[in-house]
């Protein structure tokens, strides 16, 4: 398969031109599903007009928002950070999983740790299941075996079903319902929350990895390294980059950042490892990344975007029936719209 | 059966004009391609089209072929004028051409890739008929090939056998050559000549293309010499010698750059050895070539070459020295030390440098700014806790191009945005900064106009002269002849020969570099 | 007792590895005209679900199947509309695809959940039926996709490598400015080759609801597009060798069907890891030297003469 060099959808515009071009795309593509909103008999003005009433227009729709920034935005990254190498990471929904899995493992191994100590550990796990996970098919694409888009594409089906078997198994809640989940953490290792919403640490530690991500590909030697070998790999290996340890290493970093995502969503919303914690986290996050160009803010816009329209599926879910599937529609579009922009000029 | 010639040929008697290309001209923004060029090329001849690089010999090509439309003249075809728009209608008038850069697919077979040019083939292909075909127009004309064979597995002689037949059985009655004998050894130059001779008889008009003049001399009925756009001169049949051919070529002042003579200089006595391999030998994947056996010794003060025809496993020496492959047998040193498991970055930063044939490919990221790739390859030097030493870093890169007399480039831009010949200069200013011990050179002047070419030639005797020692690689035997005293011969991953300056004839290092053993040949 | 296991497993693997041939197969076409559709998964879904909703909705399976080998063929022709008029990246045009295919799928199988439907039929033929060892089993006993499976796969093979199309389609893969040298236009061929092959994704996607389980679920597929992209490369992009990785994937799931069915002791979601495992595995045993039986161009855009 064909390597691809940097994501970049909508080239190298100044911020608040992409902002208004990445305005103009959304418009474009929520008239083109509000028609199909008609078609399968719903309103469309009417499904808008609860989506930004449930969101935007009061002040807990408006942390839900943040609730579902905060895995979206280290999904993105974990996208991006290797495709500055020109490597494709699609394996954020397994990464997510895995390190969802090994934060737990260590919640109920050590339920009585005191929070500073817990904490930080559960963090940690969550950043080391992520990244293994992900170092695997780095280590397997290092070696030229298989392509790194498929092996991290197989493994997201995977590492769901490695946390089912554990739910379903030696962690099963014994004290709960027939609801199939893991024993609840303890209070110490659950992410701080704020405010009575359910806005969680998690959007710190979020945050924070976005900017460990600006400033490591611009302002180290590292991100200097990292880019050339994404530019160009063979001069990079001729210049005496080591490619094959970047490979592994920038995939295990990625993976590691969807792990804390994955971390986030156990410690901070759910407080136990459910099925199901990540509605396609993985793949939104690919697509973040990729209509962002890489590049934090636009990261951050996309995200935040994307944060609306995910609650716009559940919100259609529950006021027209729709199922939340259909949000993907929109996505689509969007996707459509700027793929279908005027034809470019490189390559792949 | 080949006998439906074209229509084209039919009623036009022999020796009459296919092809008349009467006052062309054709620009690029401010160059002047091609400057009201005529040109006749005639039924059982062979037509040389001669000119140094930007001569517009390619232009002219292009537009006789119907790949660009010229911007007045007009191009006749068999007496016709020719309305050529695209490749296509060239092709329907028996036009064909095979380019420097072969349009081959090495995936498929040589009867595939003959195949997919065919105009009247059949929607069901019958294989063993198109084989056939293939067969007696390669009896006809001395272009064997095995029509089964994967074009990837042939070497670059056959290659261009089959681009060859690709037009024959698509009927082309006028073949256009561009620089055929670029890729080719000696003796594999004098079969294609045969074959010009064997195409010629059945009333083929050829035009071929080239810098050389020796060729042309050898096997050219008519020749035309370009130069700067226009037709510098015309030739017939016997008329030409090199010297007047020359003069047109060139004008008065003669060739640019530094052509020293050949002839055997007093070098002084070359010093410790630099590079030695020992019986090296390196394992190939997939169509990589094996190298076996490797005893080389590159000394400071002195400039090596190494001759062979493309695919003899060049670009696997490069790598093996380089330390980008590993060695599978024997040993390799750099002064003295065994480097033989050393990684390209501690080569690198042992005093190794490379100086590549395409450094946007091999030793640049174009989308990086000019001051990254300089720091890119300078291995640790720079590096401080998770950043680098810039002002140092360019501090110690001025001073590079200073002493290359090169002028130092602005650093922000991105290096991709620099000219062929400007991005060689950052590269080798680069390379030269911590005064290398050795240089390998690959194919370093492939591809640059005549003056870039003899600056960087220039460089690498300074190079040598400066105490270092220099791996030259390369496929001109006249670059060789000028620069290396010393010169091996690459055959098959294997040398089979070692000359000192001025001790070898073209002919003899030729046969070597195509596999005949030296006791073959009386 | 491992007669009946192997013979169970047997007739699993020819059930199972139908779709995933044809998944297969439809992904060779594109992907030896040069284009890689990473949302196959999605052409899949929207085949398995158009194909359930018209059946349902008209009570004929028939209809369903030529729906859903349209919806898959418009689907593709639509993915070809990016990656070839408008020249987008294939991988995020790939993904878009996938979206695509959730979202179309959701709207168009939802309504119909839950639904009864009268599937393709069976059909066996006597002679077979008669014998000892396949009467009383589920063997031989396929529906027309099933039956078809073969012909179909040889007469991929036989377009690509005996035909004037194929060459031209397998040149654009390889080298489009070669295919466009000789007179060919490398989108057209792209097209036709993306029609083919989403016609049948289409079929590969509607043999699951319509023969396979009768139901419709939201990304039923379960990958399935995902292991078919990687079967592609198992087969050296070969259509007949794509036969052979067919059937031992689809054997990979009936095995972990059977193992289940019988109560074994291991954990459901370790035997349903298995497939996905399986398929890793077997790209590392041999992905290194697949590599080079790629298309030359496969993923990259092409610009017209340069």
């Amino acid at each position: 398969m064909a390597e691809t060099g940097r994501l970049s959808a909508l080239g190298s515009a100044p911020p608040v031109r992409a902002a208004l071009r990445y305005g103009a795309i959304t418009a474009v593509a929520l008239a083109a599903f509000a028609m199909v909103l008609l078609l399968a008999g719903k309103d469309p003005l009417r499904a808008y007009a609860d989506t930004f009433s449930y969101t935007l227009a009061n002040a807990y729709g408006f942390s839900e928002l943040l609730v579902r920034m905060t895995p979206l935005l280290l999904t993105a990254v974990a996208v991006a950070l290797p495709s500055r190498l020109g490597l494709i990471n699609v394996g954020g929904e397994g990464q997510l999983y895995m390190g969802a899995w090994l934060a737990s493992a260590g919640a109920l191994m050590f339920p009585g740790l005191p929070r500073w100590q817990l904490l930080p550990l559960v963090a940690l796990l969550g950043f080391i299941g992520g990244a293994v996970w992900a170092a695997i098919p780095g280590v397997l694409r290092a070696a030229r075996l298989v392509n790194e888009t498929i092996a991290t594409l197989l493994l997201n089906y995977v590492a769901p079903l490695i946390v089912s078997y554990f739910i379903f198994g030696p962690w099963r809640d014994v004290r709960g319902s027939a609801y199939p989940q893991s024993s609840a953490f303890s209070e110490a290792a659950r992410l701080p929350s704020f405010f009575d919403t359910r806005v969680h640490g998690g959007l710190l530690i979020a945050l924070a990895a976005l900017l460990a991500y600006w400033l490591i590909m611009e302002k180290t030697r590292w991100g200097v390294d990292m880019r050339a070998i994404g530019g160009n790999p063979e001069a990079a290996r001729r210049l005496g980059l080591p490619v094959a340890a970047w490979i592994v290493i920038a995939l295990a970093i990625g993976g590691g950042f969807a792990g804390l995502a994955g971390m986030g969503e156990a410690m901070g919303i759910h407080g136990r490892l459910r099925q199901g914690l990540s509605p396609g986290y993985g793949f939104t996050g690919f697509l973040i990344a990729w209509l962002a160009g890489g590049r934090p803010l636009g990261i951050l816009f996309m995200a935040f975007l994307f944060a609306i329209i995910t609650s716009a599926g559940d919100t259609l879910q529950i006021t027209q029936g729709l199922p939340y599937s259909a949000i993907n529609l929109l996505l689509a579009m969007i996707l459509f719209i700027v793929l279908a922009r005027r034809p470019r000029k490189a390559g792949r | 059966m080949p006998g439906r010639e074209a229509s084209v040929a039919a009623a036009v008697p022999p020796g009459a004009p296919l092809v008349e290309v009467r006052g062309v001209s054709k620009r690029y923004g401010p160059v002047l391609a091609n400057d009201q060029v005529d040109l006749t090329l005639r039924g059982g001849e062979v037509h040389a089209l001669l000119g140094e690089n930007g001569a517009g010999k390619s232009t002219l090509s292009k537009i006789i072929y119907g790949f660009t439309r010229p911007d007045a003249g007009a191009v006749r075809v068999a007496g016709e004028p020719a309305a050529l728009r695209s490749p296509r209608d060239a092709r329907a008038l028996g036009i064909g051409m095979v380019f420097q850069n072969f349009m081959l697919i090495p995936a498929m077979t040589v009867l595939e890739n003959i195949a997919l040019f065919l105009t009247d083939l059949p929607a069901v292909v019958r294989r063993e008929a198109v084989a056939a075909r293939i067969r007696a127009f390669g009896e006809r004309f001395g272009l064997h090939v095995d029509p089964s064979a994967l074009v990837r597995q042939l070497s670059v002689g056959d290659q261009q056998k089959v681009e060859i037949l690709k037009l024959l059985l698509a009927r082309a009655r006028v073949l256009i050559l561009d620089e055929p004998t670029k890729v080719l050894a000696p003796h594999e130059v004098e079969a294609l000549f045969r074959v010009f001779a064997a195409l010629k008889a059945e009333g083929y008009a050829i035009l071929f293309i080239t810098h050389k003049l020796r060729e042309v001399l050898a096997c050219a009925d008519r020749i035309t010499v370009m130069r700067q756009g226009r037709v510098a001169g015309g030739f017939g049949p016997g008329e030409a010698d090199a010297g007047a051919l020359v003069r047109l070529m060139f004008g008065e002042a003669g060739p640019v750059g530094d052509e020293a003579p050949a002839g055997p200089e007093a070098r002084p006595a070359a010093a410790g050895p630099i590079l030695e391999l020992l019986g090296a030998s390196a394992r190939a994947v997939g169509s990589e070539t094996a190298l076996t056996g490797l005893d080389l010794c590159v000394r400071a003060g002195e400039i090596v070459g190494v001759a062979g025809v493309s695919g003899s496993g060049q670009k696997e020496l490069g790598d093996l020295i380089l330390g980008l492959r590993p060695l599978s047998g024997g040993s390799k040193r750099l002064c003295g030390e065994d480097a033989s498991s050393w990684s390209i970055a501690r080569m690198r930063e042992a005093g190794v440098a490379f100086v590549p044939e395409d450094p946007l490919v091999m030793a640049a990221v174009p989308g990086m700014s000019v001051r990254e790739n300089l720091y890119l390859g300078t291995g640790r030097r720079y590096r401080k806790g998770a950043g680098v030493r810039w002002r140092a870093l360019e501090a110690a890169m001025a001073e590079s191009f200073r002493a290359l007399a090169f002028p130092v480039p602005r650093l922000d831009p991105p290096i991709g945005a620099l000219s062929g010949g400007n991005l060689q200069r950052v590269v080798i200013a680069r390379e030269m900064a911590h005064r290398p011990r050795l240089i390998v050179a690959l194919y370093p002047t492939r591809g640059l106009d005549v003056r870039s070419a003899a600056s960087v030639r220039d460089l690498l005797r300074r190079a040598r002269d400066g105490g270092g020692g220099v791996l030259l690689i390369s496929e001109d035997l006249d670059e060789l002849a000028e620069l290396a005293d010393r010169l091996f011969v690459l055959y098959a991953g294997a040398f089979r020969g070692c000359f000192p300056r001025g001790g070898w004839q073209t002919g003899a290092v030729g046969r070597l570099m195509t596999g005949e053993r030296e006791a073959d040949h009386g | 007792m491992t007669t009946p296991l192997f013979s169970g497993v047997l007739a699993g693997a020819i059930l199972s590895g139908t779709s995933l041939l044809y998944a297969t197969l439809g992904e060779t076409l594109v992907e030896r005209a040069g284009i890689v559709n990473l949302g196959l998964e999605g052409i899949l879904l929207i085949g398995a679900s158009t194909g359930f909703a018209t059946a349902a909705a008209t009570g004929s399976a028939w209809l369903g199947l030529l729906v859903a080998a349209l919806s898959g063929g418009l689907a593709n022709i639509l993915f070809g509309w990016l990656v070839v008029s408008r020249r987008a990246n294939q991988l995020a045009s790939g993904l878009a695809m996938l979206f695509f295919g959730f979202g179309l799928s959701a709207l168009v199988g939802t309504p119909y959940v839950g639904a009864v439907i009268t599937g393709l039929p069976k059909w066996r033929p006597a002679w077979l039926a008669a014998l000892p060892w396949v009467s009383g089993s589920t063997l031989f006993n396929y529906d027309a996709l099933t039956w078809m499976a073969l012909p179909v796969a040889v007469l991929v093979w036989w377009a690509l490598f005996r035909t004037r199309w194929g060459l031209g389609v397998r040149a654009v893969g390889e080298s489009p400015a070669a295919a466009f040298a000789s007179g060919r236009s490398p989108g057209i061929l792209q097209f036709q080759a993306l029609s083919a092959g989403g016609v049948l994704g289409g079929l590969a996607g509607a043999h699951l609801s319509l023969s396979l389980t009768l139901t419709w679920a939201e990304y039923m597929t379960a990958g399935r597009g995902f292991i078919a992209i990687a079967l592609v490369i198992f087969s050296k992009w070969h259509p007949l060798r794509a036969v052979a990785g067919a059937l031992l994937f689809g054997g990979a799931e009936a095995l972990q069907l059977q193992l289940q069915a019988r109560g074994t002791d291991v954990s459901p979601f370790l035997l349903e890891m298995f497939p996905y495992l399986l398929t890793i595995l077997v790209l590392l045993a041999w992905g290194g030297a697949r590599r080079l039986a790629a298309p030359a161009s496969l993923g990259r855009t092409f610009y017209g003469s340069e």
